[in-house]
């Protein structure tokens, strides 16, 4: 199964859900999609890291054969390319859509691969931990993730279940994160900004047809705006995780809760369970 | 007129929270929201007026004519993105296009046009001596950097031209968006979260701003939920010579006050009254000494 | 000489903009004529690449300085390639500026910043 985690804005308990239900499920895939600030190596600090780098086809000329018509300068969208004496390439700026190297009368345009990011492999006992990480400054993230896509398919044909850790948002790299997954767990906090974002969420998941439940964090006795939003929607409510001083102190200190005490991997085994149950049940109605 | 950015670099810090407060505390007549992607200050902003609404042009993407297709498959080879699907006729995937048209180049019946398509939605919100400039930006959109230079643009245009202060709320991660944001504001203030991975979100986030040259400064927040962690910000603080305006400690009183549309300085609680002495010396580092 | 210069509005009492590559005009002067012409700046509803448009735009003017209160990178090798230099403008006038500039007061543009990559 792939299951992509994911909440409208950052903070609400992404990373320490996928995190911990990957440790809970012992044999599993976590996937860190999270590519302009991924935190999911923090926790499982994994061992026998291997790097792939993650490449676009970027544009090069050769000045010899470049007659400086402009014709690239003036196709490119992303204003990639300038003409000052020579042709100028703008490396991060460009979307590599090929569009210049097609249209060059003269042929001076090839291109080239560089990178604008890595992955990194590793594994932690016995979950593979595999985080993409952008360099700043890149024009998109999305190839990144497109090849993190290829990860979780081979994990998946392994018959590891494999826990996608989603950016923030409803962007394009969010959207590229939950593309393939067979189910979504969208994290809602109880507060007003909490049942806002998982509003927009929820529409995300609605309009990518995916099947979802939703998981409660940061529980309290009062109020639960985002629980009273579930309801009056006929959400789908997985499980609650309690507001809890000490879980939080074990997760900021970039620890995982279930290896760290029997009370953790229980609450997290139980939201396991629940989700992988409602995952099969929702994916053998709805093929 | 001075402008005062607060940013994150990780989400959930509580960067909306303090920037509520600020304006609160400032009587600030200008403020905006660039957090396009995931924008909340609006629900905290005490405004029951609709706001001016204007769509947001993103890149043009493309749209195929099905009368003219012939269906040769040119484009669908050609997309780098995987934006043509071929059911029963040729369409573009509007959340995967990214407006290059390069598939209206290729095709040889001219069946391929580019158009303008909204990508979000400005809202302006005014009154006799105050504006709140604030935006959404469409699902699956990407590159929010022209949005949040428009929002900006938008309240700079309908300030008042004797205003001192203006407040923008930023948005978390390092990409276009937050970088878009750091154009020509005079201060910077980065909110941390006491744990491993607030340190290492607000490294990143320095990272990006640093070649920028403005003035910058660091508060934490719920900073008694991890004294350990909140010592390694202050000691990276130190290290960097980054001056730490304050600290606020974790405040159930916080949520309430957001719950019920309020700021932490609208109500009595441990919050607000930490916010008070960090609001004083970021405005004294503002403006000078 | 040719001056270029990045404007508000559309008049000669106009301010210096504050962004290189979202300008709304360019201001290009020609201190032996003392004549100016404003020029749109294409660059500003760019969704990115902003200040590399701008740059070309500049370039293509013909014109042989650039005044500005900031420049990002990839702006930057766009001029710099062309041969302009970049001054330094000051908290005042677009008149004001180019009357220092030519009376030898402006410094060079040094801090070229990391530039907004996709802005």
């Amino acid at each position: 199964m792939k299951i992509a985690i994911l909440s409208g804005k950052g903070g609400t308990g992404k990373t320490l859900l996928a995190v911990n239900l990957a440790a809970a499920a012992k044999v599993a895939g976590y996937v860190d999609c999270d590519v302009e600030e991924p935190n999911g190596h923090l926790f499982f600090k994994p061992d026998h890291l291997k790097e792939e780098a993650v490449t676009v086809k970027i544009p090069q000329v050769d000045d010899k054969l470049c007659d400086g018509c402009r014709l690239c300068v003036d196709f490119c969208r992303y204003n990639a390319l300038a003409y000052s004496h020579k042709l100028i390439i703008f490396d991060d700026i460009c979307h590599s859509c090929g569009g210049c190297v097609l249209l060059c009368p003269q042929k001076a345009l090839t291109e080239q691969d560089q990178a604008i990011g890595k992955i990194k492999i590793g594994k932690s006992e016995d979950v593979d931990v595999i985080s993409g990480i952008m360099n700043s400054g890149e024009a998109s993230g999305v190839p990144i993730i497109d090849r993190l896509q290829e990860h979780i398919a081979s994990m998946d044909k392994e018959g590891r279940d494999v826990f996608i850790d989603c950016p923030p948002g409803s962007s394009c790299i969010v959207m590229d994160s939950i593309k393939n997954a067979d189910y979504c767990i969208l994290v809602a906090e109880p507060s007003l900004f909490g049942v806002h974002n998982l509003e927009m969420v929820h529409e995300l998941v609605e309009l990518f047809n995916k099947d979802y439940g939703v998981i409660l964090n940061k529980c309290q006795e009062n109020e639960n705006l985002a629980e009273e939003y579930c309801q009056a929607r006929k959400v789908n409510i997985l499980g609650r995780i309690p507001f809890d001083p000490e879980l939080g102190l074990i997760n900021s200190n970039g620890k995982i809760a279930v290896r760290e005490s029997a009370k953790y991997h229980d609450l997290f085994s139980g939201l396991l369970s629940a989700v992988l149950k409602e995952a099969k049940v929702e994916t053998t109605s709805n093929p | 007129m001075k402008q005062l950015l607060i940013l994150s670099g990780k989400g959930g810090t509580g960067k909306t929270t303090i920037t509520s407060a600020f304006i609160r505390l400032a009587a600030a007549k200008a403020y905006a929201d660039c957090d396009v992607d995931a924008p909340n200050l609006h629900l905290i902003s005490d405004w029951d007026q609709e706001p001016e609404r204007n769509d947001y042009f993103g890149m043009d993407k493309a749209w195929i004519n099905s009368d003219l297709c012939s269906e040769c498959d040119l484009c669908r080879q050609h997309c780098r993105f995987d934006a043509i699907t071929f059911t029963e006729t040729y369409a573009v995937d509007p959340f995967a296009c990214e407006g290059c048209a390069v598939c209206e180049y290729v095709c040889p019946e001219n069946a391929i046009e580019m158009q303008a398509a909204p990508a979000g939605e400005k809202m302006l919100y005014r009154s006799a001596d105050t504006v709140f400039s604030t935006a959404r930006l469409k699902m699956g959109s990407g590159n929010s950097g022209l949005l949040v230079s428009e929002v900006k643009n938008a309240m700079k245009t309908s300030a008042a031209a004797d205003l001192k202060l203006a407040i923008i709320d930023g948005s978390p991660g390092i990409g276009c968006p937050v970088i878009a944001s750091l154009t020509g504001v005079d201060m910077v203030l980065l909110v941390a979260e006491p744990s491993v991975s607030g340190l290492s979100d607000l490294k990143r986030v320095l990272q990006t701003a640093a070649g920028f040259g403005i003035k910058a400064a660091v508060c934490i927040n719920k900073f008694d939920s991890n004294p350990e962690q909140t010592a390694n910000i202050e000691e990276y603080c130190r290290m960097h010579n980054l001056d730490l305006v304050g600290k606020i400690p974790f405040d159930e009183y916080a949520v309430k006050a957001i719950n019920s549309g309020k700021s932490i300085v609208d109500i009595d609680c441990s919050s607000g009254r930490a916010v008070q002495p960090l609001f004083n010396r970021t405005m004294r580092l503002l403006y000078g000494d | 000489m040719k001056i270029a210069i990045p404007v508000d509005k559309k008049s000669r009492d106009s301010n210096v903009c504050v962004s290189f590559g979202r300008a709304p005009y360019f201001l290009l002067y020609d201190s032996e004529s003392e004549q100016g012409q404003f020029l749109l700046n294409t660059a500003a509803e760019s969704a990115g690449g902003a200040g590399i448009k701008a740059a070309q735009i500049v370039v293509d003017s013909g014109a042989q300085v650039l005044l500005t209160p900031r420049c990002g990178k990839n702006a930057a090798d766009v001029i710099i390639a062309a041969e302009i230099p970049i001054y330094k403008t000051i908290d005042k006038t677009v008149t004001e500026n180019i009357t220092a500039f030519l009376a030898g007061k402006l410094d060079t543009l040094d801090e070229i910043h990391a530039g907004f990559h996709g802005e």
